[in-house]
């Protein structure tokens, strides 16, 4: 009884992750199959890769990506946390409500937010990168403020105060004492808007304007006019950027808690 | 007092339409140990926030040194404060949080080296400059806070429940440490506190406070000997508050019982409040005191038993160091000198708090 539980336990396991992994693993496959097949196996070849980096539509749409997705996270994580700080100082029912309020256009349809934008920035402004740009840093913020808020609600204000009274003006309190405090936070709320600016495709699409591209809106457009292999070797490339990221994002703090231990320990040693 | 350094005038505060403080004034002399107490929730904590410049009052102002420093913001006044939870900063070493206001100010980091390694020395912590604070105990990290205070050499110290989350032994020791640290700074301590012996050990002056009003100031000896009212009576130490009339001076009724006083100045037969302290009860042979009564229960306290006594209708709290078991007759005296007179409260603040029921 008990072992045909176990058994269900990690036959329902694997299914998931085959259901998740398998048509990812194909696709990898598929990026270097020497044929334009889907379902021959036509030998090892590197040759999409690189028709991918000659083709400088490819190159210009992942330079954009790029400096959208950081660039907007910046912004984003400037704005998003003296938000959180702001709205961490909030007595109670202004509190909910900011943070409901800054909280909807992260749960609202993302073609919602795409087409209001839209028309809201083609009133003003040609749409094009720097539309795009604005479109990601406003769904980006609620992510940001998302990560800091708890960790400022966790830590103790007291220590603000208490670098108030050791002379510090509000500004330096903030940079010495709360952003240390607080960066774990920032930098996630950081990445995590980076991800989802690379990951968007809806909300680019519709505030893009003509002549200009992400990965995602180019690789739609190229799926229109069939499938290349090139774009299977670009979706690789892709996960493993974002795999290898996510590695760095749960090992690292591992890693240096680490380091830290030792030097600890090697110090304690010495005295 | 000498000198004042700290004025506080008229001070007021509400919270969401609650008064916390209430027109306080006092005056802090230079080279004071000066503490507040009283039940949380009473204005101390406030008060002190105020000198530290954390809070803004309604009104009243506060002076230093001659100077209006009301709208001062925290890091403009020569005022430093230890925090209840120490607010150490824990991402840094216990040599960088100590250099913290040092590094601030831009003094040399001879000079910051040399401060460190002072108030280390002060503190009894030589040689922890590089541990990091979330290594240390309570105490030490008690102990850290007031090191990082001091260095910048403020000349007022605000001391917020410092000692509040260490045990007994430790919490007596920072206390003698306390003493020794404030004798050897020559500066003023402005200290809270809820602890009433805490209180009575440390300070030059107590300020009894009770909803957002002061209740009494004085010496601990004054404060303890002689309450000014039930509040103070019953808040500093035990004691036994009960109803009494002055039929003339030094003299008191209770419970239908004349009790020769020191106390004199009272209307023909006011109504007062009697304060007997415990360890002023006397015990002799029935009928040769003042009164008889039974001993009802008794209680080993280390230093001295803890007897409650039925006698006249009311139940009286006495100390003493000889064992009278529950069931035996006992004559009770008190010395008129022992006798302390207050006035009826005539305001809730300066009733007595009942935390038992």
């Amino acid at each position: 009884m008990v072992r045909s539980k176990n058994f269900f336990m990690k036959f329902y396991l694997a299914l998931i992750i085959a259901f998740l992994y398998i048509p990812i693993a194909v696709l990898v496959v598929l990026s270097f199959n020497d044929s334009r097949s889907r379902v021959v196996w036509g030998g090892f070849t590197l040759e999409w890769y690189k028709t991918l980096f000659h083709n400088s539509d490819v190159v210009a749409a992942l330079q954009n990506t790029l400096t959208i997705g950081f660039g907007s996270a910046l912004i984003a994580t400037v704005i998003g946390v003296l938000a959180a700080v702001g709205i961490d100082a909030m007595k109670k029912r202004s509190y909910s409500l900011t943070l409901g309020v800054g909280n909807i256009p992260m749960l609202n349809a993302d073609i919602v937010t795409g087409i209001a934008l839209m028309l809201w920035f083609s009133r003003f402004t040609n749409l094009g990168y720097v539309s795009i740009l604005l479109a990601h840093v406003t769904f980006n913020i609620p992510y940001v403020i998302l990560s800091v808020l708890p960790k400022l609600q966790q830590m103790d204000m007291s220590v603000y105060e208490a670098a108030r009274d050791l002379g510090a003006s509000s500004v330096k309190a903030f940079t010495r004492v709360i952003l240390p405090n607080i960066f774990p936070a920032v930098v996630s709320g950081f990445f995590m808007a980076v991800t989802m600016s690379m990951d968007d495709f809806v909300v680019t699409y519709f505030t893009k304007g003509a002549g200009i591209n992400t990965l995602s809106t180019m690789i739609y457009g190229e799926l229109k006019r069939g499938i290349k292999p090139e774009m299977y070797a670009l979706s690789t490339l892709i996960f493993a950027v974002v795999l290898i990221v996510l590695l760095l994002v749960n090992y690292m703090p591992r890693i240096r808690q680490k380091q830290i231990q030792r030097k600890l320990q090697n110090r304690k040693a010495a005295s | 007092m000498e000198q004042a350094i700290l004025n506080l005038e008229h001070l007021s505060k509400s919270f969401d339409g609650k008064k916390i403080l209430d027109d306080l004034s006092i005056d802090i002399g230079k080279n004071e140990f000066v503490t507040l107490l009283g039940p949380s929730g009473c204005g101390k904590t406030t008060t002190l926030r105020m000198i530290g410049g954390f809070i803004m009052p309604d009104e009243g102002r506060v002076i230093f040194e001659g100077k209006d420093i009301t709208a001062l913001p925290p890091d403009k006044r020569h005022i430093n404060t230890v925090f209840q939870k120490y607010s150490l900063f824990s991402h840094m070493s216990v040599a960088d949080n100590i250099a913290f206001g040092l590094k601030l100010k831009k003094k040399s980091s001879a000079y910051i080296h040399d401060k460190i390694k002072y108030a280390l020395k002060l503190v009894d912590l030589e040689g922890y400059e590089d541990r990091h604070p979330m290594s240390l105990s309570g105490g030490q990290q008690q102990r850290i806070a007031i090191a990082r205070a001091i260095v910048n050499e403020p000349k007022v110290l605000l001391l917020d429940e410092p000692l509040g989350a260490l045990d007994l032994k430790l919490r007596q020791d920072m206390q003698k440490e306390l003493i020794k640290i404030k004798n050897e700074l020559g500066i003023t301590f402005v200290f809270v506190t809820h602890d009433q012996e805490e209180a009575l050990t440390m300070s030059d002056r107590i300020i009894v406070m009770n909803q957002g009003l002061i209740q009494q100031i004085g010496t601990p000896v004054d404060i303890y000997n002689e309450p000014e009212n039930a509040f103070v009576a019953d808040f500093i130490g035990e004691s036994n508050i009960i109803d009494g009339v002055m039929p003339k001076d030094f003299l008191v009724e209770i419970l239908g019982i004349p009790f020769p006083c020191v106390d004199s100045g009272f209307g023909r037969n006011e109504l007062v409040d009697v304060v007997i302290r415990p360890e002023d009860m006397e015990f002799q042979k029935p009928g040769s005191g003042m009164l008889d009564g039974r001993v009802t229960s008794i209680l080993f306290k280390g230093v001295h038993y803890e007897m409650k006594v039925q006698a006249g209708g009311f139940e009286w709290l006495a100390h003493s160091t000889e064992a009278y078991h529950p069931g035996t007759e006992v004559g009770i005296y008190v010395k008129p000198e022992n006798i302390q007179i207050m006035h009826k409260p005539t305001s809730a603040a300066q009733e007595v708090i009942n935390t038992n029921e």
